[in-house]
């Protein structure tokens, strides 16, 4: 169970399958409301989960994960010191449409290690069955002047990046993943 | 310094750095599992730099456990029917770390291979007093336990004759973003492994045997229970420089 060098090796992924929404099973009841309605700024992030025919995916789970408004991180391994006025995950079953959906607000820019600055984004996973791990990709907002200089956008094909940027919408934005195929969102190793 | 140290200096930011594994994961397109053939991204991945929002991640504590959650076998009026196991471990990181305070959510077929979900159409007999759900999190050493139901193999229509070996599936978060991981518990032995392409989506056969529990007769609740032990491990946060590709650690 140990590498060569000694340490244990990590325990692989596999699907989440097509049955994770049992009865009070993954998705929760709140679970797209990364924030109340009552809050401030909320809008809803709306989107839909798409397979390489363009079809809609009705078996898949969105996660969602970022900082509050000002950039802070509830937890204890921001050098900053945890800070944060709401929780910052968002959890969503698809539909039978593929849809899925969240409230949030929109994060504060980031600070990086080398010195830079990352432009308001929203960190995401998808899971679903046909899938033997999770997928990773980044939610950035259409009408934010820190994208040119995103140290993360920057390195995606220009052809590509309007798949990580959210679409502008009656109350809120939208955010379609394409798994595969024409548009195929871009997707990141982490 | 040690990569564990998180400090903030003038003007530069300290962070962990979780070491990608590549090598333990099955590939997203392996064509023996016919869902995955629409289902896996054609272009490249792009890497991501682990900044703040990588190296943090949801904190999903025991406000989101009941009393009863890790026991899968009192959530109803009656005991479900199957043959009774315990199921526990511990979560620890690569480096051989606990992980404590991190929420694991399991969920299940019953003892005779069905889910309880709409979508689940194998005319096996659902259980009434099983739901196959259950939750805890972890104590202050990475362990956990569960006492459940054996779950049952069941077909499925991948290639001719197809059954999933039993499992239990298990979702775990961990401290960061670059923890998450969702991955499948198999019991010792089983006949259908072979015949099996999710379990075998991963080629390494070392790394197979990590998703494998171990009988435990030490566990095992004298005329009750047989027990399984099984140890989960998530990415490491950096005792393993070499490996890593961020230059974390300058001094």
């Amino acid at each position: 169970m140990t590498t060569e060098h000694g340490e244990p090796a990590t325990t692989p992924s596999q699907t989440v399958g097509p049955f994770f929404a049992l009865p009070d099973g993954l998705p929760w009841p709140d679970g797209p409301e990364v924030v109340g309605s009552e809050t401030d700024e909320a809008f809803l992030l709306r989107g839909r989960l798409l397979d390489g025919a363009g079809e809609a995916i009705p078996d898949g789970l969105i996660e969602i994960w970022q900082a509050d408004q000002h950039g802070r991180f509830d937890h204890p391994d921001d050098p900053r010191g945890p800070s944060a006025s709401m929780r910052g995950f968002g959890r969503c079953a698809t539909d039978s449409d593929g849809r899925f959906w969240f409230r949030t607000v929109r994060p504060g820019a980031l600070p990086t290690p080398e010195g830079e600055r990352e432009a308001p984004h929203i960190d995401v996973t998808v899971l679903a069955r046909g899938m033997l791990a999770r997928v990773v990709t980044r939610i950035y907002f259409p009408d934010e002047a820190a994208n040119a200089t995103d140290p993360v956008l920057s390195t995606v094909d220009r052809r590509r990046r309007d798949t990580l940027i959210a679409v502008a919408e009656d109350g809120g934005f939208r955010f379609d993943i394409r798994l595969q195929g024409a548009g195929e969102t871009v997707f990141f190793a982490v | 310094m040690s990569t564990d140290s998180i400090e903030g200096q003038a003007g530069r930011l300290l962070l962990p750095s979780y070491a990608r594994d590549d090598s333990s994961h099955p590939a997203l397109d392996t064509p023996e599992y016919k869902s995955t053939s629409l289902r896996h991204p054609s272009q490249p991945l792009q890497r991501l730099p682990q900044n703040l929002t990588e190296v943090t991640g949801p904190v999903l504590g025991h406000e989101r456990v009941s009393e009863t959650d890790h026991d899968l076998t009192i959530q109803h009026d009656d005991e479900p029917l199957g043959e009774r196991i315990v199921v526990s471990g511990r979560v620890l990181d690569s480096d051989g770390k606990p992980v404590p305070d991190t929420l694991v959510e399991v969920w299940q077929a019953n003892a005779a291979g069905r889910y309880r979900h709409a979508g689940d159409r194998h005319p096996a007999p659902l259980d009434p007093n099983f739901s196959g759900v259950g939750r805890c999190v972890t104590d202050e050493h990475g362990r956990y336990r569960f006492v459940t139901i054996k779950p049952g193999a069941y077909p499925w229509r991948n290639h001719d004759n197809a059954w999933r070996p039993a499992h239990i599936h298990f979702s775990l978060f961990g401290r960061a973003f670059t923890q998450r991981l969702v991955t499948q518990m198999y019991f010792p032995g089983d006949p259908l492994f072979y015949q099996d392409p999710i379990f075998n989506s991963v080629r390494d056969p070392k790394a197979r045997e990590r998703m494998i529990c171990e009988f435990d007769l030490d566990s095992t609740v004298p005329e009750w229970a047989l027990s399984y032990h099984f140890d989960i491990v998530l990415r490491g946060s950096g005792a393993t420089p070499f490996e890593n590709e961020e230059d974390d650690d300058d001094d």
